[in-house]
């Protein structure tokens, strides 16, 4: 028996087989080394492996790398709050909604506009937190209104054609969105106003430091997905939601309206993008009409490494990916000597999403999708 | 001797369901074979592990005494075992040459160069994928020759289709063919035409035939073994006739009769 | 909807009541097209497109930004849903009263915004709300004149469109045959004034053309009058003519063919020569990407592999180039030849598309598609990289890149018609190899893999290598545009080499019909040459805003409208509206063999064929 598997295991490698074995190992190598020069370097900044490829490394404090940590851990909540859409509407209809990062940067729009008249009219300063509130509203019914019209007039006819169609018809959309924001809102960058000092001074919590903002960031991508997990797990809409997803036909059977789930997918997917769009408001405090561009991808990469359909992965991913492209530049890049690192971000967040569909295509958590949307 | 196919303890696992357990079955050169059983037996999983469409979990299959385990499918089909598929998937956008001609990919040799250069080695591969093509497409009779050879694949109506995809497998120049189901949906005489092309295969084409049927008729018909599948277990095998009256094979189709009345 | 709604309750056989409507959905259609008005204005075109006449002085293209959407919506809410075999009742003064409503109704979008312009400020989020878009939506007349003259404007036009489904067939071939034709001529003003500069008819130009662009009134009512009685003189000739070219046979087809072909490169030969430096500029640049689409049709249309991230090769190309060639390339400068450098940029793009093509290869479509998209942004971030900086140079890119020196003539970006020439080259060569793949057993490979992967496979076509070698023949076709690029402005940054880039070419190869070499022609000059590339001015200049917004919504439309594109490959479009043809023909009684109804009744069989399937 041993023998017929091994030369199966034999058989089957091909050309490009060896090449993927080589990026493997590669990408892995240049991380191992990446990391124990690293720790070299941290520890015994003197001996020879620690100077090889960049002999001015100065390590990091403590410090440091807890505040990256940080940075990375609330940008990768947020990634996790848009990655929820992906993963939603992936899970239901078994097509990547590319235009989601879009629904993102108009809830941060939508915040944009309406903080922005608070401040004129001195409520931002006198009532910080019923304008917070406020915001979130609005941002969050743009977001939603945004998400279920594009699934009613782009996505709905195109319900039964192949994958690739529903995915170029929502790069359209994508595209359109971007560009009428641009024409109704201009293209200048908008920055948000001022946030009162006791939320954006800095705290101390368990040694770390980290702006309050960060915290709000945190404690409310906590609450959302809190609520999201509630809202599909124990409730009736939450278990149309998951029956749709896995046979739409069969849900259909059994009495639930599968449009209208469809459309529930798409409102709460929007909603959390639009608490998201508020988050990254208030956190980098400027919106464009491209900000949903790089996040929308980076948060799609979320959710594939989480696995689709996996919303605790998608969540888990988000904040994965956004340690990660926070901390790999300086703890890996950087002691190999490679300049610059900072603009290496992206490169990273993409780098990760090719290593998890390498190593692991059905994600860290494992999908959750019907069988035909598998294949 | 040595059979053209030999499956040795045959067991297929879909995440600790059993498709396949312990098949031991082998076809010679020049057979007929049918397999048999109800729905959900196993008889797709067995094509499906065949053609390396799925991974056997244990157990071997040998095409010509080698094993075929652990090949890409399209190597399978280059070793010569062509198939066709029981919810017919033809190529429906490609004309109806076009998925007769596609299928000889294994047997052709010309990339990019000769099609460029329109080299004389080209021209003949191509001159010669056609003609077998449409020596494959006449087989049944008019139907899909003439004006109809450039007419997509989509517009054929279903028994048509059914025919194509078998045109399709006989282009790929086989020795075995394994047919999945190759009459489900078609009227009685559609039936009895094809029942009689498929022995046709055999005695002009050469071809070994591996077939999945429900029809008992063509399977009576046809098939000088009948192998019967019922949760993945092999119950009988032998002459229509011996399986036909085996209280197993009955038992497995109708049921088993309630204690109470028997 | 409405006609079959709306019928049973007029039983008399007499004419309906004509107020016996579907208002609800007049209500829609007209609020959308309210609402699209609106949206169109605020987003600038009508103020940002008010340079460019159509017509000077009557009609400028801002104004036609807005006016064509009352027609649109027109010509939609009286639109019949056609039945093959169910009684369809003739368009009547019912619909054209439905297309009047939706007019009228529409223009409270233009009231509204007026009111609300002239009433409140708010400027501050939206840009465009001003007095600039008030002058303009009230024709500088005032609010009272403004309102009503919207009113009279959408109601005209919403019964012009309904008015469509009318007008005997003939006359709607005139009408459009008109007013595209105007639209054209309008459009072609810089070809066709340097056209005419060229060949010494300086005086004809200046006679169409008014000095500040656009037809003058005079030479719009005579190019009505021409264009209509050529519209009724060439009346089915054309398609006479195009259906006698595909019933030759074999020799003599061969001969038209090559009558047809010579023509053609004729034409592309010697027109540059007439042309002026703008419009050579713009031929190039449709040029440039024509190569660009043509590989991504081999990839997306042939093979069905979505790639967003298809710019990588083309900077691949670009840089190369840019290395081998330039004198000021920072770290490695061999200063080679154009044509000893386009060697290794082949090289170089097969190797690229190899070692990127290798890892996504397997994965599903969708996956694929974000993983290029995401190596796409890899390649451009490198190379803008501080890293790199030493060997590419970082965000100031490598300048200095030499013309491109034939012997008899040199290539340079200061004479666009000898760029123009030499895309042409690179193009034909391509326009070839896609041609001769296409019908090869590697075409027909790609193909079946498009259609359903798993059987492609089962039916013995290597998958992987089939699909490695189409993104390599992509690769090269796009490094090739980027070689002639960077020859071209003399210099490569990375910033010219976007995701945008790749998400316009895939628009173009959408638009104009994927897996379709004419489609993509017609494409890249459509779009590439009226709107314009991701950083080239196209005739239309003044779009250059809008064009990106245009590009999605065309990509949206075609999706759900037209999926098979402008210029259709006959088989695809069956495909894709295969149901109404399978209805058409089984109420038509077309098919005579019994076993043909048989398959149309037996929708489900069909459907269950296409698409990916299930393994089981």
């Amino acid at each position: 028996m041993t023998a017929i598997i091994n030369r199966q295991s034999a058989r089957r490698v091909s050309r490009v087989d060896r090449f993927l074995t080589f990026i493997r190992v590669f990408l892995v190598g240049l991380i191992v080394v990446g990391v124990l020069a690293f720790l070299a370097q941290q520890f015994i900044p003197d001996n020879p492996f620690a100077r090889w490829r960049n002999p001015d490394a100065m390590g990091l404090t403590a410090d440091q790398f807890k505040g990256l940590l940080m940075s990375g851990l609330s940008q990768g909540a947020m990634y996790g709050l848009i990655a929820l859409g992906y993963s939603m509407v992936y899970g239901v209809l078994g097509f990547i909604n590319f235009a989601h990062g879009e629904v993102f940067m108009a809830g941060a729009m939508t915040g944009f506009i309406a903080s922005e008249k608070f401040n004129d009219s001195g409520l931002w300063e006198s009532n910080f937190l019923l304008c917070l509130v406020l915001i979130v509203i609005m941002a969050i019914s743009i977001s939603t209104l945004m998400a279920v019209l594009m699934e009613r007039v782009a996505y709905r006819p195109l319900r039964n054609s192949p994958r690739l169609i529903p995915l170029i018809t929502s790069i359209g959309v994508s595209f359109f969105i971007q560009n009428a924001v641009m024409g109704l809102f201009g293209p200048a960058s908008k920055p948000y106003p001022r946030l009162p000092e006791w939320l954006a001074k800095q705290r101390s919590i368990l040694t770390f430091e980290i702006a309050g903002t960060k915290l709000l960031v945190l404690v409310v991508a906590a609450v959302s997905m809190l609520g999201l997990w509630y809202l599909v797990e124990s409730t009736k809409t939450g278990k149309a939601m998951r029956a749709v997803a896995e046979d739409k036909e069969i849900a259909a059977l059994m009495g639930i309206n599968v449009n209208r789930t469809i459309v529930t997918t798409f409102a709460v997917g929007g909603a959390m993008a639009g608490v998201a769009g508020i988050l990254w408001g208030l956190l980098f405090r400027s919106v464009t009409h491209m900000t949903g561009f790089l996040p929308g991808i980076k948060a799609f990469t979320a959710a594939v490494i989480g696995g689709i359909g996996n919303l605790g992965g998608a969540m888990a991913g988000g904040v994965a990916l956004g340690s990660a492209e926070s901390v790999a530049p300086l703890v890996i890049l950087e002691p190999l000597g490679v300049p610059g690192v900072s603009q290496l971000k992206d490169v990273v967040a993409f780098t990760v999403l090719v290593l998890v569909l390498l190593f692991k295509p059905s994600g860290l958590f494992g999908e959750r999708l019907s069988a035909e949307d598998r294949a | 001797m040595s059979h053209l196919l030999e499956i040795q303890d045959l067991k297929v696992t879909f995440g600790g369901l059993d498709a396949l357990s312990g098949l031991n079955f082998h076809v010679d050169e020049g057979e007929i074979v049918s397999v048999i059983g109800p729905n959900g037996a196993g008889k797709t999983t067995f094509f499906n592990a065949i053609s390396s469409l799925v991974e056997a979990t244990e157990g071997d299959i040998l095409f010509e005494g080698e094993s075929v385990l652990g090949l890409e499918p399209h190597q399978v089909t280059g070793l010569g075992i062509a198939r066709t598929f029981q919810n017919v998937r033809l190529f429906p956008n490609m004309t109806i040459l076009e998925n007769v001609m596609v299928s000889q990919h294994c047997r052709t040799r010309q990339l990019v160069f000769g099609a460029l250069m329109q080299t004389k080695a080209f021209k003949q591969e191509e001159r010669e994928i056609r003609e077998r093509a449409e020596a494959a497409l006449g087989f049944f009779g008019s139907r899909l020759v003439g004006y109809r050879l450039d007419q997509a694949a989509f517009m054929l109506s279903y028994a048509n289709r059914r025919r194509l995809e078998i045109a399709r497998a006989m282009a790929t120049q086989p020795r075995l063919i394994l047919l999945d189901e190759p009459v489900a949906g078609m009227n009685p005489m559609e039936t009895a035409e094809l029942t009689g092309l498929i022995g046709r295969l055999r005695s002009e084409w050469g071809f070994t035939i591996v077939m999945i049927e429900h029809d008992m008729r063509v399977v009576r018909d046809v098939s000088d073994r009948v192998v019967v599948l019922d949760h993945g277990v092999p119950i009988a095998q032998g002459s229509y006739d011996e399986v036909s009256t085996n209280p197993e094979v009955i038992e497995a189709y109708l049921g088993r009769p309630v204690e109470g009345r028997a | 909807m409405s006609a079959t709604m709306s019928a049973p309750s007029s039983t008399s056989k007499a004419a309906p009541a004509l107020l016996d409507l579907d208002w609800r959905r007049i209500g829609k259609w007209g609020g959308l097209c309210a609402m699209v008005m609106v949206l169109v204005s605020l987003i600038g075109m009508p103020v940002g497109l008010e340079r460019r006449m159509i017509i000077e002085g009557r009609l400028s293209l801002g104004y036609l930004s807005l006016v064509w959407i009352p027609l649109l919506f027109g010509y939609v809410v009286s639109k019949r849903v056609v039945l093959e075999g169910v009684e369809t009742p003739d368009p009547s003064a019912r619909d054209v009263f439905a297309g009047l409503c939706t007019g009228v109704l529409s223009g409270l979008g233009p009231m509204l915004l007026v009111l609300g312009i002239d009433n409140f400020n708010l400027r501050d989020p939206l840009v465009n709300w001003g007095p600039q878009l008030l002058e303009q939506l009230t024709f500088g007349r005032g609010i009272g004149f403004g309102v009503a003259a919207w009113f009279g404007i959408c109601a005209v036009l919403g019964l012009l469109g309904s008015l469509m489904h009318v007008l005997p067939k003939d006359v709607r071939r005139v009408v459009s045959f008109v007013t595209y034709g105007l639209l054209f001529i309008s459009i072609l003003e810089a070809v066709i004034s340097d056209l005419s500069e060229g060949f010494g008819l300086e005086s004809l130009t200046d006679a169409m053309y008014a000095k500040r662009g656009g037809l003058t009134v005079k030479s719009s009512i005579i190019l009505v009058v021409v264009i209509g009685v050529f519209s009724i003189l060439t009346k089915g000739r054309l398609k006479g003519a195009t259906s006698r070219y595909k019933e030759l046979q074999g020799e003599e087809r061969k001969r038209a063919s090559i009558v047809l072909f010579s023509g053609v490169a004729g034409l592309c030969i010697v027109l540059p020569l007439f042309l002026g430096k703008i419009v050579n500029e713009l031929l190039a640049n449709v040029g440039l990407f024509l190569l660009l689409a043509l590989g991504l049709n081999i990839v997306v249309g042939l093979a069905g592999i979505l790639d967003l991230g298809y710019v990588a090769f083309f900077a691949v190309g670009g840089y190369t180039t840019a290395v081998l060639t330039s004198a000021e390339s920072p770290f490695f400068t061999p200063e080679l030849h154009f044509g000893f450098a386009l060697i290794i940029v082949i090289l170089m793009a097969g190797l690229t598309g190899l070692v990127i093509g290798a890892p996504v290869i397997r994965m599903r479509g969708d996956y694929l598609a974000i993983v290029t998209l995401g190596f796409g942004e890899i390649i451009r971030l490198l190379f803008m990289s501080d890293w790199l900086k030493p060997y590419f140079g970082g965000a100031q890119g490598i300048t200095n890149v030499p013309p491109v020196d034939l012997g008899f003539a040199t290539v340079t970006g200061i004479d666009p018609r000898s760029v123009f020439y030499l895309v042409l080259v690179f193009c034909t060569l391509a326009i070839y190899v896609s041609w001769r793949l296409q019908a090869s057993r590697l075409g027909r490979a790609w193909m079946a893999i498009r259609e359903d992967e798993q059987v492609a496979e089962a039916m013995g076509i290597n998958t992987v290598n089939a699909k490695l070698m189409a993104f390599v023949v992509g690769a090269i076709m796009a490094s090739l545009s980027g070689a002639v690029l960077a020859a071209k402005v003399g210099s490569v940054f990375p910033n010219s080499f976007m995701i945008l880039v790749s998400i316009i070419i895939l628009v173009v190869v959408i638009v104009g019909g994927m897996g379709n070499i004419a489609g993509v022609l017609v494409g890249s000059f459509v779009l590439i040459g009226v709107l314009g590339g991701p950083r080239q001015p196209g005739l239309l200049q003044e779009f250059q805003s809008f064009k990106l917004l245009i590009y999605g919504a065309l990509l949206v439309f075609m999706m759900l409208q037209r999926p098979e594109g402008l210029v259709p490959s006959a088989r695809r479009s069956q495909e894709l509206h295969q149901e109404e043809f399978l209805q058409d023909a089984w109420l038509k009684g077309e098919d005579h063999d019994r076993e043909e109804t048989e398959a149309v009744k037996q929708p489900g069989a069909v459907s269950g064929v296409e698409g990916e399937g299930d393994p089981a």
